[in-house]
């Protein structure tokens, strides 16, 4: 402790690099305690799995009964599409609102507005963290799923090296959304059924259960105005070799949109939900 | 902005609670009509802090103490009335007021359970833009007074409640605040660590001359602590002065501790000059009103072969109690 006559601190200004020092430690904090869950992890990674190993089987199957091909997906494609699918969910991973709701209900937040850097912008660091371990424990699953399912997938250098921006992208989309839908929980603590119409939604309109080319017309219409499909459908896309430069490049140009309007909505719901929070108390 | 204690002027916090009553009926009438009422949780209270002072802020569960506290924090907005830490309006939320304050909540963990406090005193370093030598010149002063050692490499919830109180006032005072809120900050833990943490508190405050407000149920850290006190009870401030004067306000009694020369086997009867509240052998406890007093000693002096008679104040805690009994109406 230094010496000081008065109580006052003298004031520290944060520069970027202060900033990005905070990312890094947040982040290393999360590789930290990711690791310490080898079992917990590994089993997650299972439960994770299932879904698409579901999809992959059952459109595979009714690829080869419809002759081989199915929407453009042969069955090495559907096999490919829903193997980069396990690596693009690793990285789209984020807080869901329960964490809010833990947050709120063991003070957790009380102690997060107490700081002088907005709450988000830890989570930001951690959750990037997050994903050096998931996709650790994702590699030796991932070379499984090659290996048994043999998929094809044919994408050109320039895609190959998309890859990794548009996963983040899709991320930083998926991350906005999760945390608007997680300030709900400052006005209730009973968001399990809007949590559910929102994994409906994803599930219907990202590309999560199927590709999109295989939904009907309307649906590929709606999801066109909304963010799911750029966290699931267009990295999974860029992967697989299937989408062109033009497309790729109104894709990138669309994930940013959706992450600048996601964390505007963020802005505009957090002020009122400060305004009630502090009206309430947590 | 100067810098300045704490000052409140007429705060009042009222919250809105639903209300219903029991039963199936209740249920569905509040489907269509919900019925709210207000509750004054903080009526209108005023005091002032001077900077380096410690003080105590005292007060049955429920009398407002903490959410007091969460308005001087800027955790929630006040109703009606005034406030300034520091020079600032807490409610504002403004980082320079945000890197100077800390709150402690002894029933609330702050720091990550699943990581060593070392790495989450690493991110308080990075949140607070902390430089690193700064940093890590405090962090090991703070854990050696602290007497944490090697606990600060263990994952937080390993550590027993007492370790891990110590390791969150660590953490919380980092950055160094000039204000401490501490609310029960020794709550559940044994007297050991209650006096390592009151020691810690201390020093600190010898050290930086920060501002301390402290709630606490137990009245030994408060004695240790703080010279002035402030009661609240029922939201509103019943006392605010120095400890020692918390007596003589609410304690109506005494405490006459007699010690005689052997009577002969004769005992006489001590309950004409107060309430016996112990007799054992040739010493006897009596308690009489703080007015009757000194008559009272005198008559004992002067019928009594006394030997040694001493006069005290009832313990802190009974005075406390009696303060925490009285009705709501009675604060008013």
């Amino acid at each position: 402790m230094t010496q000081s006559s008065s109580g006052a601190q003298p004031l520290r200004q944060s520069s970027l690099r202060d900033r990005i020092d905070m990312y890094v430690v947040a982040a290393r904090q999360a590789i930290i305690e990711q690791l310490q869950y080898r079992l917990a992890n590994m089993m997650f990674m299972v439960h994770v799995l299932i879904e698409p190993v579901i999809y992959l089987v059952v459109w595979s199957t009714v690829a080869r009964a419809q002759g081989g091909e199915i929407g453009g997906y042969t069955a090495a494609q559907f096999a490919g599409y829903y193997i980069i699918w396990t690596l693009v969910r690793q990285f789209n991973l984020t807080l869901g609102p329960h964490n809010f709701n833990w947050r709120i209900k063991e003070g957790r937040l009380a102690a997060e507005l107490l700081r002088p850097v907005h709450p988000i912008q830890v989570d930001l660091g951690y959750y990037l963290g997050f994903k050096v371990p998931q996709t650790l424990y994702w590699l030796p699953m991932g070379i499984l799923l090659w290996l048994l399912f043999k998929p094809e997938i044919n994408p050109e250098w320039w895609q190959v090296l998309a890859f990794p921006f548009v996963l983040i992208l899709a991320f930083f989309v998926r991350f906005c959304f999760m945390w608007v839908l997680g300030l709900v929980c400052f006005w209730t603590e009973k968001i399990d059924a809007l949590f559910e119409l929102y994994f409906a939604a994803e599930l219907l309109f990202s590309g999560r259960l199927v590709p999109l080319e295989l939904m009907p017309a309307w649906t590929q219409s709606i999801a066109n105005f909304l963010p799911f499909q750029w966290t699931f459908y267009f990295p999974i896309e860029v992967l697989l070799g299937r989408v062109s430069p033009v497309d790729l490049g109104w894709g990138v140009l669309a994930q940013v949109a959706w992450v600048v309007g996601g964390y505007s909505l963020i802005m505009l719901v957090w002020k009122q939900a400060i305004k009630r929070f502090t009206a309430v108390g947590g | 902005m100067a810098a300045a204690g704490i000052r409140v002027n007429n705060l009042t916090k009222i919250y809105k609670v639903p209300e219903r009553e029991a039963g199936l009926k209740a249920a569905v009438v509040s489907l269509f009509k919900r019925k709210n009422k207000d509750v004054r949780a903080v009526d209108g209270i005023t005091f002032e802090i001077e900077p380096g002072e410690i003080v105590g802020f005292l007060g049955p569960n429920g009398a407002g103490k903490t959410t007091t506290l969460k308005m001087l924090s800027g955790l929630l907005y006040p109703s009606s009335g005034e406030l300034s830490v520091l020079g600032y309006l807490p409610e504002k939320r403004e980082k320079a007021f945000l890197q100077q304050i800390t709150l402690v909540m002894g029933q609330r963990s702050q720091l990550n359970w699943d990581i060593p406090a070392l790495d989450s005193y690493d991110l308080y370093r990075a949140i607070y833009g902390i430089p690193v030598e700064q940093y890590k010149q405090a962090r090991d002063k703070m854990i050696e007074l602290m007497m944490l050692g090697d606990l600060v490499k263990k994952p937080v919830r390993n550590l027993s409640l007492g370790e891990r109180m110590k390791a969150e006032m660590v953490g919380a005072l980092l950055h160094q605040p000039g204000v401490l809120f501490l609310d029960e900050p020794t709550i559940g833990v044994d007297v050991t660590m209650q006096r390592r943490i009151r020691n810690f508190i201390q020093e600190y405050n010898h050290e930086r001359k920060a501002t301390v407000l402290l709630t606490s149920h137990y009245m030994a850290d408060v004695q240790a602590l703080c010279k002035r006190v402030i009661v609240i009870h029922h939201g509103k401030i019943l006392y605010d002065g120095l400890l020692s004067g918390l007596v003589d306000r609410f304690s109506a009694l005494k405490t006459l501790v007699v010690t005689t020369s052997d009577m002969n086997g004769q005992t006489p009867d001590m309950s004409k000059y107060g309430t016996v509240v112990k007799s054992e052998a040739n010493r006897i406890a009596l308690r009489v009103s703080r007015a009757e007093a000194p008559q009272v000693t005198a008559r004992l002096l002067a019928d009594l072969p006394v030997t040694d008679l001493t006069v005290e104040d009832p313990p802190i805690e009974e005075v406390i109690e009696n303060v925490f009994a009285t009705p709501a109406e009675e604060t008013k």
